[in-house]
């Protein structure tokens, strides 16, 4: 009886198959004052070192600095499975006297990436739409104050429709167990009070076991996740190194959970929360900008209807969209870039399998 | 036992009004130099006693200013370092802090006694400070709170019939809290303490200090010290007003060396190996507050209370005071009679000179 399969039952893991091969794209912007560990802990959480030639300018320096944008980007390969991660970094936020509207160019950046996506989705050739926009914003917020700052809470309402926020508490060691508990208490009322939508983590289902929802719970639990980050190893006497911060009084350990919650954050951003904010970012957060967009433009309601069904007549830069700073070249040459490298890829492949086959060919002679 | 006296000079202390140059530290036993041919005890040196004695009954005043944004531990170090509830937040009944929009300025007064001395100390908070999103000018209160206090000591002083002992309410100390980034000095730090150290004694510390290992806080301590020397930015104890060799070398040690101090703050006790200490517990360990490894909270309550508090006082009157009372008669044009014994507000353009120093 076990003969009437069908088969579909094998499509998860065809599809496994090929976003394994396509690969994941990325992209975490971080955010948060100037010194509260920001780099320090994407180096931990992430197992690299992406900020090793960064200068600090001194606070002179900083007075006339206004808000940079800047984009890293790092390959990872864990499994045989890649992550294209690309960082977005705000250096220079919250820094000045004068901190109004230091949150713009921020907001700005965001929405270019859906604009870009917009556009892509609008256009003809929708083979390699690069996906720039951000997936996921983690908020710093500083041990030291009672709870968001002014700055913080404004930064938060100015985003909050547009990404998806995961607050952190940054250098969470400054805090005993008791101070986390009244600062994280405080936190989560004033988000509520401010009506900040943070990234909202979906509930389990109701058959994973037990074990997975206790730690949903107990992640669900504890945000905003106070964290601690090192790039130093404090224990080599264990079996793996243990990163941590070494005072004279003891050793604070990143990866322990009764220190810091480093350890959840991972887990949510990389193990079990992934592919959701990805899909949260496109199907919610894009979808109400790209609603929005096309709303604005729809005022003349007939113009909007006409654009759409002469869509594939016309040339994607005749679509009313607003305009991007970013050339039409400047575009093209990603997409080259992009098939390229696929392109390059497939080659070595085919030569590795020729080059196989040529073997297997001689043995047999 | 003169000599007793002299070794710990908090007991030293002279009476508010007498512009007098410090007190050398060492009261020789010998005479010595021109004078030396007294046959016998006088007696002079038990002018020391005498004046313990009277400053024992009078007391004296201090005024201490915190400033920093809030979350810095203001409060909870200022009642660790006079060993009290002092602090502003432990004088309101509501702890619900909520952050002021403009700064504020809240003086509360307290008498803690010690050794039979009588201190009348005035605790300065300046909530507000730093905490808004636009903090441009936000020294301005602050500025304008000094300059009233010395203006109130000036009016006080010119009358015809002077008080025999003007309540003294000028600021003679203010604690700088600078956030431990670990990177440098922000811009508002900077902006403040160019403003505010040519008016008043400014000790910059380090506040929570236990967030930086022992290198992180090396290194830091270094780039404040630096940035505070590339922009002319002279703290407490000011390298123009040492007045001999032996404070130069004491003070410069401080200066090159320990300042700014970095500082951890606690009302909490916990038991260390037996004893009951002043600290933090968290899951790793338990930060003790007055043990030098841990950090240097007993350095900084030495500094203001047990070796500076008297210069602090003095560098107040004999520099800063004067400084302004020097602009503000020239301001009049030179010493107003004593026929005018109700001295005019400061004009606009000394206010204005002021600001743009």
């Amino acid at each position: 009886m076990d003969k009437e399969y069908v088969g579909f039952a094998a499509l998860p893991s065809q599809l496994h198959r090929k976003s394994v091969k396509k690969g994941f794209d990325f992209t975490l912007m971080v955010a948060g004052e100037s010194g509260l560990g920001k780099s320090t802990l994407i180096n931990s959480l992430f197992l690299t070192d992406l900020y090793k030639d960064r200068l600090i300018p001194d606070a002179s320096a900083r007075l006339s600095q206004t808000l940079t944008i800047e984009r890293r980007g790092v390959e990872i390969e864990e499994e045989g499975i890649k992550v294209k991660l690309t960082l977005v970094d705000t250096p220079g936020f919250g820094d000045a006297v004068d901190n109004g509207d230091c949150w713009m160019p921020v907001v700005r950046f965001i929405e270019e990436q859906f604009e870009q996506y917009l556009r892509d989705e609008s256009g003809l050739n929708r083979k390699n739409i690069q996906d720039s926009r951000v997936h996921c914003c983690l908020y710093f917020i500083s041990p030291f104050g009672r709870g968001l700052r002014p700055l913080d809470v404004a930064f938060l309402r100015a985003v909050h429709e547009k990404v998806n926020i995961v607050p952190v508490i940054g250098k969470a060691d400054a805090l005993t167990p008791k101070e986390t508990q009244i600062l994280k208490q405080k936190i989560r009322e004033q988000l509520e009070e401010q009506e900040i939508n943070i990234y909202q983590f979906p509930d389990c289902d109701s058959d994973e076991d037990e074990d997975f929802k206790k730690q949903d719970a107990e992640m669900k639990e504890s945000i905003p996740f106070a964290v601690i980050g090192s790039s130093t190893v404090v224990r080599d006497g264990a079996t793996r190194p243990v990163r941590g911060r070494l005072y004279p009084w003891g050793a604070a350990e990143v990866e322990n959970p009764y220190h810091c919650d480093f350890l959840n954050l991972r887990r949510m951003l990389v193990q079990t929360h992934l592919q959701d904010l990805k899909e949260v970012t496109h199907d919610l957060l894009y979808e109400g900008y790209r609603a929005r967009c096309l709303q604005s433009l729809a005022r003349p309601g007939a113009r909007e209807r006409a654009s759409r069904s002469k869509l594939s007549r016309q040339s994607a830069t005749e679509i009313p969209l607003p305009m991007l700073p970013l050339a039409d070249t400047e575009k093209l040459i990603r997409e080259k870039d992009e098939e390229l490298r696929r392109m390059q890829e497939m080659l070595e492949k085919m030569q590795a399998q020729m080059q196989q086959s040529q073997g297997e060919q001689s043995d047999v002679l | 036992m003169s000599k007793g006296f002299a070794e710990n000079r908090t007991d030293v202390t002279m009476s508010e009004l007498v512009a007098e140059p410090r007190p050398k530290p060492a009261v020789p036993m010998k005479p010595l130099g021109i004078s030396s041919n007294l046959l016998g005890y006088i007696g002079i040196d038990t002018i020391i006693e005498q004046m313990r004695k009277k400053t024992m009954k009078t007391g004296f005043d201090f005024n201490i200013m915190v400033v920093g944004q809030s979350g810095l531990g203001k409060s909870t170090l200022i009642n660790t370092l006079f060993k009290s509830q002092v602090s502003r937040k432990s004088a309101s009944w509501n702890r619900e802090e909520k952050i002021p929009k403009t700064v504020e300025i809240k003086a509360i007064g307290h008498v803690i006694e010690e050794g039979g001395v009588k201190m009348k100390l005035t605790v300065i908070d300046t909530p507000g400070f730093g905490d808004q999103i636009n903090n441009e000018n936000c020294w301005e209160p602050i500025e304008k709170y000094i300059n009233e206090q010395y203006e109130k000591f000036l009016k006080e002083e010119v009358n015809i019939a002077r008080k025999k002992r003007i309540p003294d309410t000028r600021v003679h100390c203010c604690l700088y809290f600078i956030s431990p980034t670990g990177h440098s000095l922000r811009p508002l730090d900077l902006e403040f303490m160019k403003h505010l150290s040519k008016v008043v004694n400014i000790v910059p510390i380090i506040a929570k200090a236990d967030t930086m290992t022992l290198e992180e806080k090396m290194e830091f301590k270094q780039r404040v010290r630096k940035e505070l020397e590339v922009n002319g930015i002279e703290f407490y104890p000011q390298k123009e007003f040492d007045e001999d060799l032996e404070d130069k070398t004491e003070n410069d040690k401080i200066r090159q060396e320990s300042m700014p101090f970095a500082v951890v703050g606690s009302d909490k006790e916990y038991q260390v190996n037996g004893k009951r200490v002043l600290g933090r517990k968290t899951p790793w360990g338990i930060i003790e507050v007055e043990n030098l490894t841990h950090c240097e909270f007993a350095l900084l309550r030495d500094f203001v209370i047990r070796t500076h508090l008297q210069d602090l006082k003095e560098v107040t009157h004999n520099i800063h005071y004067e400084t302004y009372r020097a602009r503000r008669l020239n301001d009049n044009g030179g010493l107003p009679r004593h026929l005018l014994h109700q001295i005019s507000p400061p004009s606009r353009a000394w206010k204005n000179k002021a600001r743009r120093r």
